[in-house]
C-alpha cells in the first residue's frame, strides 16, 4: 500500500485494485443519502402537522379535521367547507399568516444557508452582520415618509434596495485579501446595525404616531397583518430565490476551499459570489418586508442541519428552506397562542431563543479556532 | 438561466511528450504597485518536475501564482497551453492545470472523502465523471489518506491536511500540477513520499511545479531548478548545475557546502555553520 499508484499512465490503464472500497463507494456523497431522505421526509411532515395544528388554533378554535376538509374542499378534492365564521377564520385569517410563515421561514433559512456559504463563514447571517436591519430601514423610511407609489410593492422594493446596499457594503468592508475573518465580519455586522439603528431612529423622529405604531411592527418582526396580497407579494421574490439557490450548491460546496482554490476548480467565483448575494438580498429582503426584523432562523437551522446531515449545499439548502418554515411556523403559533389575548412578538421571540445558541456558536467557533486570528 | 456555461467547456486531450504547458515570457507582476517579479522566462515542459528555491520573500509563490493564473502579468505574457491564461475561461483552465495552496483550510466540516472528491468538480458533465471514483480512491491511496476518509477536514493534524489537499490536486488529473511547499508540514517519510508522487506524475507525462525551501529535496527528485532572488531568475536549469556554492551562498546571504550524496551522487547543500563552543563572537 505504500507504492503510490494513482499516477499516471499505468494507473490509467488498470485502475488501483488495493483502492480501499469504502472511499470508492463513498465517493462524494458523504453522509448516506437514505439519512437525508429520511431528513427531508421528516420535516415536511413536520412542517404540515404544524402548520395544520397553526391553522386549527386560536381564540375561534377549529377541529384538524374540519380544517383538512376546508382545504381539501377548496383545493377541489372532495371535502366540505366550513361555517361562514370558520370559513373567514381560516382563510381570511389563519392561513395567509401560515402560508407567510412558511415563505417567510424559508427565505430566511435558506437566505442563511447560502450566506454562510458565500463567505465561507458559519457566523454570517442576515441578521447578526445586519443586512435585516438595513432591509427594514428601506422598509421604515417608505412607512415613515409615507411613500407608496409602487403600491403594495413599495415596501418590498424599498427594503430590497435597502437590503442589497447593506449586503454590498458588508461585503466589501469585511473582506481582505480574499477571505472574510469571523472577527471582520461580526464588527461589521455591530457597525452597521448600529448605524441602521440610527437611521431608524431618525425615521421615527420624523414620523407621527400611526406611522411609529407601524415601524415598532417592523422592529419587532410580526406575522401578525399577513394577507393574501401579502402573500402574492413576497411570493416571487421567495421563489425565484428559493428555486435559484440549490443550482448553485456544488459551486457553493467548492468554495469552502477557500476562494482561489475554488477558482482553480473551475469555478467563476466573482459572478458566483455577485449572483448568490444577489439572491440573499432578495431572500431576506423579501422577508423582512412582509414580517419585520426576524433574526437567528438563518443562523440556527443551517447550523443544526450541517450536524445531523453534513455541510453539503445540496441539501443544506433546500434543507435549510425547509427547516426555517417549520422553525418559523411554530414559532408564529407560540407567538400567537402563549400570551393569549395578547400576542408575542415574532422577532423577539426567536432573538430569546436564538441569541443564547449564537453565543454558544461564537465560544465552540472561538475554541476550535484557538482565539480569534 | 443566468447562463454560466455559455462556452461548452471542452476537456483537451493528455499533454504531449515535452508540450508546453505553460510559458511565462518577460513576466513581470506588481502586487500593491510593488514590483514582485521582473523579467522571468520559465517554461515548463510536460514529463518533467520544476521546482522553485529561493529565499524567503523572493517571489516563488507569486510566480507560481502567476502559472495558475492567478495573478495577471504586469508586462509581458503567460501562456498556458499554448494560449494566454486569460482567454481561458475558469473551467477550461481547471481542465489543465491543478494547484495546491500553501495552507489548506476548509470552512465548514466536509469529511475528508468529501474534499478529495471536490478535485472532480471540473469533471462534471464530460466523459471523465465516469472515473470520479476510481481517481477519487487513487489518489487517497497515494497520499495514504484512505485510513481517515471520514473524518472532517478540519480535525486533521498539519500533515494530514496537507495530504488530504494533495491527494484533492491529484484527483482533478490535470497535465500541469502546480504545487506550493507541499512538504512544508510533513515528516521525513512523507516528504520523500510526496516528491516520489511528483517524480512519478512526470514520468507519466505530466508537468510539476513544486515550491520547496529543501534544497536537498530539490537536488534530488528535480529535473529542473530554478532560483529566485528578489522577483528575478538567478539561474534554471539541472540541480547539479546550478546548485553551486557560490550561487547558492550569495542568493541566500549564507555560506553553504555542497556535497555529492554517497550513494546517488545528488548534490546535499549544507549551510556552513561554526563549530559548537566557538559560534558565539566568530563574526566579532
Amino acid at each position: 500500500m505504500t507504492a503510490p499508484t494513482a499516477t499516471g499512465r499505468r494507473a490509467a490503464a488498470e485502475p488501483d485494485p488495493a483502492g480501499p472500497p469504502a472511499a470508492r463507494e463513498r465517493g462524494m456523497r458523504g453522509p448516506g443519502s437514505g439519512r437525508i431522505a429520511l431528513l427531508t421526509s421528516g420535516l415536511v411532515a413536520a412542517l404540515v402537522a404544524v402548520a395544520l395544528v397553526s391553522a386549527a388554533t386560536g381564540a375561534y378554535a377549529i377541529p384538524l379535521g374540519d380544517v383538512v376538509d376546508s382545504v381539501l374542499h377548496r383545493a377541489r378534492l372532495g371535502g366540505e367547507p366550513l361555517d361562514r365564521v370558520g370559513e373567514s377564520v381560516l382563510w381570511d385569517a389563519r392561513l395567509p399568516r401560515v402560508v407567510l410563515a412558511v415563505l417567510v421561514g424559508a427565505a430566511l433559512g435558506c437566505a442563511g444557508a447560502l450566506m454562510q456559504g458565500v463567505f465561507g463563514n458559519p457566523l454570517a447571517e442576515p441578521g447578526v452582520i445586519g443586512i435585516s436591519s438595513g432591509a427594514a430601514v428601506g422598509a421604515v423610511a417608505a412607512i415613515a415618509f409615507g411613500l407608496d407609489f409602487l403600491g403594495d410593492w413599495t415596501i418590498t422594493v424599498f427594503a430590497f434596495v435597502a437590503g442589497l446596499g447593506t449586503v454590498l457594503l458588508v461585503y466589501v468592508l469585511s473582506r481582505s485579501e480574499g477571505r472574510t475573518e469571523v472577527v471582520t465580519l461580526i464588527l461589521t455586522g455591530i457597525a452597521v446595525n448600529a448605524f441602521a439603528g440610527a437611521l431608524i431612529g431618525l425615521c421615527v423622529f420624523f414620523a407621527d404616531n400611526a406611522q411609529i405604531s407601524g415601524i415598532t411592527f417592523w422592529q419587532l418582526g410580526s406575522l401578525a397583518q399577513a394577507t393574501w396580497p401579502k402573500v402574492l407579494a413576497v411570493l416571487p421574490c421567495a421563489a425565484v430565490g428559493l428555486l435559484v439557490a440549490p443550482w448553485f450548491a456544488r459551486r457553493l460546496d467548492l468554495l469552502a476551499l477557500g476562494e482561489r482554490p475554488a477558482r482553480h476548480l473551475g469555478v467563476d467565483v466573482e459572478r458566483l459570489r455577485v449572483v448568490l448575494i444577489l439572491v440573499t438580498a432578495l431572500l431576506t429582503a423579501s422577508a423582512v418586508a412582509m414580517a419585520g426584523i426576524i433574526t437567528f432562523v438563518g443562523l440556527l437551522v443551517p447550523h443544526l442541519l450541517r450536524m445531523v446531515a453534513g455541510p453539503g449545499h445540496r441539501f443544506l439548502l433546500p434543507g435549510s428552506a425547509l427547516g426555517g418554515a417549520l422553525v418559523l411556523v411554530s414559532a408564529d403559533l407560540v407567538a400567537r397562542t402563549a400570551a393569549q389575548p395578547a400576542e408575542l412578538p415574532l422577532g423577539v421571540l426567536t432573538a430569546l431563543i436564538g441569541s443564547p445558541f449564537f453565543f454558544w456558536l461564537l465560544r465552540r467557533t472561538r475554541r476550535r479556532q484557538g482565539g480569534w486570528a | 438561466m443566468i447562463g454560466f456555461r455559455t462556452r461548452a467547456a471542452e476537456p483537451p486531450s493528455a499533454p504531449a511528450a515535452g508540450a508546453e504547458l505553460a510559458e511565462a515570457a518577460g513576466l513581470a507582476v506588481r502586487l500593491g504597485g510593488r514590483p514582485v517579479l521582473t523579467g522571468i522566462d520559465l517554461t515548463v515542459r510536460a514529463g518533467e518536475v520544476l521546482t522553485l528555491v529561493g529565499p524567503n520573500g523572493a517571489g516563488k509563490s507569486t510566480l507560481l501564482a502567476a502559472l495558475a493564473a492567478d495573478v495577471a502579468p504586469a508586462e509581458g505574457r503567460l501562456l498556458v497551453d499554448g494560449r494566454p491564461a486569460a482567454d481561458w475561461t475558469a473551467r477550461e483552465l481547471a481542465f489543465r492545470r491543478a494547484v495546491l495552496p500553501q495552507a489548506a483550510t476548509v470552512s465548514f466540516p466536509f469529511t475528508v472523502a468529501e474534499v478529495v472528491a471536490m478535485g472532480r468538480a471540473p469533471w462534471a458533465g464530460t466523459a471523465a465523471e465516469d472515473e470520479d471514483d476510481v481517481r477519487v480512491a487513487e489518489a487517497m491511496a497515494a497520499t495514504e489518506v484512505a485510513g481517515f476518509a471520514d473524518r472532517p477536514f478540519g480535525a486533521l493534524s498539519g500533515g494530514e491536511r496537507a495530504r488530504v489537499a494533495l491527494a484533492r490536486v491529484l484527483a482533478q488529473r490535470t497535465g500541469l500540477l502546480l504545487l506550493d511547499e507541499p512538504t512544508a508540514a510533513l515528516d521525513l517519510r512523507h516528504q520523500e513520499q510526496v516528491m516520489r508522487i511528483c517524480r512519478e506524475l512526470a514520468e507519466a507525462g505530466r508537468g510539476v511545479v513544486v515550491v520547496l525551501h529543501d534544497l536537498g529535496l530539490a537536488a534530488a527528485w528535480a529535473d529542473r531548478a530554478a532560483v529566485l532572488r528578489g522577483g528575478r531568475l538567478a539561474a534554471v536549469g539541472a540541480p547539479e548545475e546550478v546548485f553551486t556554492e557560490g550561487l547558492l551562498g550569495e542568493v541566500y546571504g549564507h555560506p553553504v557546502r555542497v556535497l555529492a550524496d554517497p550513494e546517488t551522487g545528488a548534490p546535499l547543500i549544507v549551510p556552513r555553520r561554526p563549530r559548537r563552543g566557538e559560534a558565539a563572537g566568530a563574526d566579532g
